[in-house]
């Protein structure tokens, strides 16, 4: 019973306050290259060797970059993720965890194929101009029904933000089958008109354009407009924003409204520059990725132009090494799941640090 | 789904490390991860020997060694759909004598949308000459990457554009399964017949369950003529269809096989991709002592219920792999739409569960067979059925099958059915594809146009 005299756990975790941003780097290229060497080795071990470590490698990068076109693919994939990131790096700001993204991309990418169906007739332009308006105001639309819940009646966004996603989904449903080509098959097939003109030589290069020009529009507003400071200041402490005067209902309302358009140009981009169709899995899981890319980023645009492209070129570079090694998608999975895991991880350590017993008794006998 | 809840569930340990982010003091963090990890090496396939055409030319072992394969899948070896391409590739590919480390590269997990285009691309930029793709929703995205790769030969199955776009590198290819579904339904018949003779069951207890995809043409044709092949053997039968609205949904298949066996159905078949049905089955009859035998589609079930499976139909593309690897090869030109049956070897019935099925009736079996091959029987004789019902009128009516689509004798019986034979966008009716007394499915293109709901079959939804 002595020894139970100090009530002090084994192991506990305290806060870091002091790590400076050198070392933070550091742990993060750390984490990286540690997650690479384990999937490596993963994906040796599940092919029996057939794939060495550096065969997998090799793979990652051939499959992103081997040729000029999988270069613009990565781009496009890259963009596609970032767009949505951009989009909820506001809202988070704020402390409005919207996990909507994929479902106001989806309801934006259902209203531009609407428009596509009901007004055939429109010069190339003008339909595209009105694919765009409606898409931004169908995914507004999506981001404000949560935020004047959670303005009026402080209705829990988590929650409601997921639900619409379901909602969004099973609307796609309709629409594809209300449209479909082949009866029965719940298919609408492949649209000849609403599509961006080329650039580049891909009708995805002006998507590409416009999302990197919105990556410095978005870090403008975030950082040096009034808005922008509203923001953070909502996010930190609302009794603080309301006492300088701020009208915290306006600024979640506005804000979300900002967020949810974002989300439904990506769905406008997604139909008229990349796919060219509607269905359920067009945004593809990437509403709920680019909360991982925005994060990582620490919220900050700039750094989401290198988030995203990670995580694009993980997916990327592991569906090659899927096909390569004649493995399927459950084994890229893993791989993005491990080196993910690493990343977050590694986040925790820079955050924290873990404080064992005896190291402290060692401090204070020193 | 999963990879939803998956992100999802990474998204919430990001969270919850920012959202602990302002706090000071001690703290911990837990959070779970889980990882869907599913592998099974589909390298056990059962070889099903020399199955070409003796007449057919064959390529050269020079000619051949040129030859470079991609196949495009919606799925992955896990889904019975891809898994029945994946293993007709690999015996096409032992059968020739190619060498699939080198000359086949599979692209699995590939989506309805422009990463099918992509996939087609890559495998074209690879060196591939001839591309595969098994979905009906790549279609599309094949065309455009025919039109721009004209020296790659693209091929799609259950596609029905090939006609409409002409190209002399795209082609599709399908099979009369709805010949290899009567013969199936012919064993639930049997079977039927079977239980009202041991007293199990009375006549009018004859009740068939069917788990159908989606209201598809390619689904209702399966069940009809399923429902067609049972009749003929067991008068009373009726049948019970529901829709799962997905391929492929292991869980709503099982839960929709359960609503069925509690409706009373005592025999159930199915469209769909999983091993959802013949597990809920199993478990009715070795779990809840109830009788209801399973009859499967491509996948041979006899492993997964060993109790309940009867037979299985199925679209063996051995065959078809093995003209078009032979014909490409060769430069030879290929049909622009092809369609496999009983004499090319692609439909036939996997093995028996000889459990369940009894000589006699593998003997009655081969006498329809053969009848069937030799058109004695016709699968959709309109003597056969009727469309006269309201129930039925109305089934159809949602499925907008109007009545200005089709006209009926006094009777009932079809006597003129216009097909929306080439496709378009407005389904407009073309073709009258009643002919000599038979509704001549898959003669005017490859991919089934049967969507007419019948009497004596209860859509449920």
């Amino acid at each position: 019973m002595k020894k139970a005299k100090s009530s002090e756990p084994l192991v506990r975790i305290s806060k870091r306050t002091d790590i400076s941003p050198k070392l933070s780097v550091g742990v993060r290229v750390i984490a990286i290259a540690a997650a690479f060497i384990v999937c490596a080795l993963v994906i040796t071990a599940i092919t029996n060797g057939r794939a060495m470590p550096w065969d997998v490698y090799s793979q990652m990068l051939k499959g992103a970059f081997g040729t000029v076109r999988r270069v613009k693919i990565t781009l496009r994939d890259t963009c596609a993720l970032l767009c949505l990131g951009l989009a909820l790096a506001p809202a988070f700001k704020m402390r409005f965890w919207n996990i909507g993204a994929e479902g106001q991309a989806l309801i934006g990418a259902l209203a531009s194929t609407v428009i596509i169906k009901l007004c055939p007739g429109l010069p190339w332009w003008l339909m595209l101009l009105v694919m765009l308006v409606a898409s931004v105001v169908a995914g507004a639309l999506w981001g404000v029904i949560p935020a004047a819940f959670k303005a009026t009646i402080g209705a829990n966004e988590t929650l409601f933000t997921l639900m619409m996603n379901y909602v969004a989904y099973q609307l796609v449903n309709v629409v594809c089958i209300f449209w479909e080509k082949q009866k029965g098959s719940s298919d609408i097939g492949v649209f000849d008109r609403g599509t961006l003109p080329k650039l580049f030589g891909v009708d995805y290069g002006i998507s590409i354009v416009v999302i990197l020009l919105l990556t410095a529009i978005i870090y403008v507003y975030m950082k040096y407009s009034k808005q922008g400071y509203e923001i953070s200041v909502v996010g930190e402490s609302e009794n603080t924003a309301r006492y300088i005067g701020i009208n915290v209902k306006k600024v979640i309302i506005r804000t979300m409204m900002i967020s949810g358009g974002l989300c439904g140009l990506a769905g406008f981009l997604l139909v008229s520059g990349t796919h060219h169709t509607l269905n359920t899995g067009i945004v593809g899981g990437n509403g709920f990725t680019a909360i991982i890319v925005a994060w990582l980023a620490h919220l900050n645009p700039i750094f989401m132009l290198l988030t995203s492209f990670f995580v694009s070129f993980l997916d990327i570079g592991t569906a090659q090494i899927a096909t390569s090694c004649q493995l399927n998608t459950y084994a890229s999975d893993i791989v993005v799941g491990i080196a993910l895991f690493f990343i977050l991880g590694c986040e925790f350590f820079i955050n924290y640090k873990v404080v064992f017993r005896n190291s402290k008794k060692a401090k204070e006998a020193a | 789904m999963k990879k939803f809840l998956a992100i999802l569930l990474a998204a919430v340990l990001c969270l919850s490390l920012a959202a602990c982010g302002g706090n000071g003091g001690d703290e911990t963090t837990a959070a779970g991860e889980t990882t869907a990890a599913g592998e099974t090496a589909a390298a056990d396939t059962t070889a099903e020997g020399d199955t070409t055409a003796a007449s057919e030319e064959k390529a050269t072992a020079d000619q051949l060694s040129k030859l470079k394969i991609g196949i495009i899948l919606l799925h992955n070896e896990t889904v019975g759909y891809d898994e029945n391409f994946i293993n007709s590739v690999k015996n096409a590919v032992k059968n020739l004598g190619l060498d699939e480390a080198t000359q086949v590269i599979f692209k699995k997990d590939i989506p309805e949308d422009k990463k099918c285009y992509d996939a087609c691309v890559e495998l074209a930029e690879e060196g591939c000459n001839l591309i595969f793709a098994d979905s009906f929703s790549h279609e599309e995205y094949v065309i455009e990457a025919a039109k721009e790769f004209t020296d790659v030969q693209f091929f799609h199955a259950t596609g029905v554009n090939a006609k409409i776009v002409n190209l002399p590198n795209f082609h599709n290819a399908f099979a009369k399964i709805f010949e290899g579904r009567y013969l199936a339904g012919v064993v639930a018949g049997l079977k039927l017949n079977e239980l009202i003779e041991a007293g199990t069951i009375k006549e009018d207890e004859a009740k068939i369950g069917y788990i159908g995809a989606k209201p598809y043409a390619e689904v209702i044709s399966g069940y009809t003529s399923f429902f067609l092949g049972a009749r003929s053997i067991c008068p009373s039968a009726t049948m019970e269809v529901t829709y799962t609205n997905e391929w492929a949904n292991l869980a709503k298949e099982q839960e929709a096989a359960k609503k069925l066996i509690k409706d009373g159905c005592v025999i159930i078949s199915e469209h769909a991709d999983t091993d959802g049905s013949p597990m809920a089955c199993e478990d009715a009859m070795t779990k809840e002592n109830k009788t209801v035998y399973h009859i499967g589609y491509n996948i041979d079930f006899n492993d997964v219920a060993p109790t309940a499976n009867l037979v299985s139909s199925k679209i063996d593309w051995t065959p078809y792999f093995e003209h078009i690897f032979n014909g490409v090869a060769m430069g030879a030109e290929l049909e622009n739409d092809y369609c496999g049956d009983f004499t090319t070897d692609s439909v036939l019935l996997t093995e028996y569960n000889d459990k369940n099925v009894t000589d006699e009736m593998k003997a009655k079996i081969d006498e329809v067979k053969a009848d069937l091959e030799s058109g004695k029987i016709k699968v959709f004789d309109t003597s056969t059925f009727t469309v006269k019902d309201e129930s039925t009128i109305k089934t159809n009516e949602a499925n907008f099958v109007l009545a200005d689509n089709y006209k009926t004798d006094a009777d009932g019986h079809l006597t003129s059915y216009m097909a929306d034979a080439v496709a378009d966008e407005k389904y407009t009716p073309d073709t009258d594809v009643i002919k000599d007394g038979e509704f001549a499915e898959s003669s005017e293109r490859s991919a089934p146009y049967f969507n007419v709901n019948i009497d004596g079959i209860d859509v449920i939804g």
